[in-house]
């Protein structure tokens, strides 16, 4: 649906994008993560036509964003970084004004607008001025705006940024009802976002292509030390130290706690899992262990490493 | 290579919408009323003359102030709202974009200058008039301002300001219009092309009376030029 190959954006001489090839196929949800100022954003302006490329090819639907922009602009449905809206216009006028723009016909308008404003929750405001609406109601007035002609690829710049933790978790669960039929890149930086919403996560670092895959694949590669946490009831003194000798363990402390618990985070070697060690020592001591848990590495700590140490893989 | 007329009813509509229902049209319609109103009344009855010379005079220069400030906000304010990235990714082409916006304002001009045909019909009253000249003299009117209008929509896609692209627009609107009147100044082998590129020398032609297709080449070359211009300017977010 979206093929990408090595796309260069220069500013000047700085380069914001830096040899870019991916491809998107059609019904995926792709996830494109990146610090602030990766590159993210100037990737999506170049494939909603908004800026050409320095270099490279973008191909949207078999057709060239240069050579057939028009086209490809109807595919496409955009919701910008900035959420530029007409602060002047209201929700309904707003609304009618995209559609017209997008050349949806007029005897269809009535009924897209009405569906659009029960899945993007609008009804409260319809006839407000966009100038007055909270940020959450212009996030949902920028989304409706991007999917009034049913495209077929959505692209959306940091589509959650600014609403509360409930209108996220309405936006993201549309974003997954909508990744059924249409194909989704969405920009974000939380990761949290990613692993719930993408089926796959490409990211990016100061403009250049750092990992892309499924996320549960990424998970595994980079994945390495297990970190289980464990609390105790009473234990003696000179925990740490004898956790520690416990094959499988690379490294054990106390971590203090405020409410007086003792807790202990227990760093696992790649690929072990020492819980059931962890549990014949503590019987054989005579600790109480009333809770123990495990966390694999996750995303953001996959992100962090990614995009600290400008590695690639 | 993309088509250059796309879908522009939208952009017009919303442009007139805009015009209308604010004070805008409104205050600069009468803004206009009354200053060639009173150019034309203070003089009318020292040149006692059953015609609108003295009008088709004044209006040049009123034009002067008041379509820069028709056209400032076109494209200056899409650009400072970041609405322009909104439209710019719609199926709708640079050009149908300023060219919807510009016809708009060319509208606008239109309802601005047309009561002044008010005046027509009092000196009409008064004695012989010559219609023929009359009505070339108004369409003359309408080729001007839409130059004018054209130059001011591009001078709004230079800049996201609208106080700078309003002394942009003055600026290269006044360029043309100062030409025919240093002619006297300019070696004589000057005066000639230097006078062709002047807006009011082709208006004062049909004032005359006569639409001659060179005048009439000559504004819509000038609009075309300028039109084409501003939508370069909307695509100057691909130099960078």
């Amino acid at each position: 649906m979206i093929e990408i190959s090595n796309l260069t954006k220069m500013y000047g001489d700085q380069t914001a994008v830096n040899n870019i090839s991916f491809s998107v196929k059609k019904g995926e949800i792709v996830g494109f993560l990146g610090p602030n100022g990766a590159g993210k954003s100037t990737t999506m302006k170049i494939i909603t036509c908004y800026m050409p490329p320095t270099s490279g090819d973008v191909k949207v639907g078999g057709l060239d964003a240069r050579e057939q922009s028009l086209e490809v602009r109807r595919m496409i449905g955009y919701l910008p970084e900035a959420n530029p809206l007409y602060v002047e216009m209201n929700v309904i006028d707003f609304l009618f004004y995209i559609a017209d723009l997008r050349s949806v016909p007029k005897d269809r308008q009535n009924g897209r607008i009405r569906d659009l404003i029960e899945l993007c929750g609008l009804g409260d405001v319809l006839h407000k001025d966009i100038g007055q609406l909270s940020k959450g109601y212009r996030q949902r007035v920028g989304l409706a705006q991007a999917m009034i002609h049913e495209p077929a690829i959505l692209i959306l710049d940091e589509p959650t940024i600014g609403l509360d933790p409930n209108q996220v978790l309405d936006i993201r669960s549309l974003i997954k009802r909508l990744g059924q039929e249409k194909t989704v890149i969405l920009s974000t930086h939380i990761m949290t976002e990613v692993e719930a919403t993408c089926d796959r996560v490409i990211i990016i670092n100061k403009g250049s292509l750092v990992a892309d895959g499924p996320i549960s694949d990424l998970q595994h590669d980079f994945a390495g030390k297990a970190v289980i946490t464990i609390e105790l009831l009473n234990p003696g003194t000179g925990v740490d130290k004898i956790l520690a000798k416990i094959p499988g363990i690379e490294d054990a402390r106390e971590i203090y706690d405020p409410s007086g618990a003792k807790l202990y985070r227990l760093v696992a070697a790649p690929g072990k899992d020492p819980r059931p060690d962890i549990f014949d020592t503590a019987v054989t001591l005579k600790w109480t262990i009333i809770g123990m848990s495990r966390e694999t590495r996750s995303l953001e700590e996959l992100f962090h490493q990614l995009t600290t140490t400008n590695g690639k893989r | 290579m993309d088509k250059q007329f796309t879908n522009i009813l939208p952009i017009f509509k919303r442009e007139m919408k805009f015009y209308f229902d604010s004070p805008m049209a409104y205050v600069v319609i009468i803004i206009f009323l009354l200053f060639s109103g009173w150019f034309f009344t203070s003089n009318f009855f020292m040149v006692a003359q059953a015609d609108l010379r003295v009008i088709f005079g004044i209006i040049p220069f009123v034009y002067l102030f008041v379509t820069p400030a028709l056209t400032m906000r076109l494209i200056a304010e899409e650009r400072k709202n970041g609405t322009m990235e909104l439209l710019v990714t719609m199926p709708i082409s640079d050009f149908s974009i300023v060219l919807g916006k510009y016809l708009a304002a060319v509208v606008l001009l239109a309802a601005m200058v047309l009561p002044t045909l008010l005046y027509a019909i009092t000196v009409a009253g008064l004695g012989d008039m010559d219609f023929g000249s009359t009505i070339a003299g108004f369409i003359g009117l309408i080729l001007l301002g839409s130059a004018y209008l054209a130059i001011g929509t591009y001078g709004s896609s230079l800049t996201d300001n609208q106080v700078i692209a309003f002394i942009v627009s003055w600026l290269m609107v006044f360029f043309f219009f100062i030409l025919d009147k240093i002619l006297f100044f300019l070696p004589a082998w000057m005066v000639s092309p230097v006078e062709y590129m002047s807006l009011e020398y082709h208006f004062q032609n049909i004032a005359r009376g006569v639409i001659d297709t060179r005048d009439v080449i000559y504004y819509l070359s000038l609009m075309t030029l300028a039109l084409f211009l501003a939508s370069r300017s909307l695509a100057a977010r691909r130099w960078r």
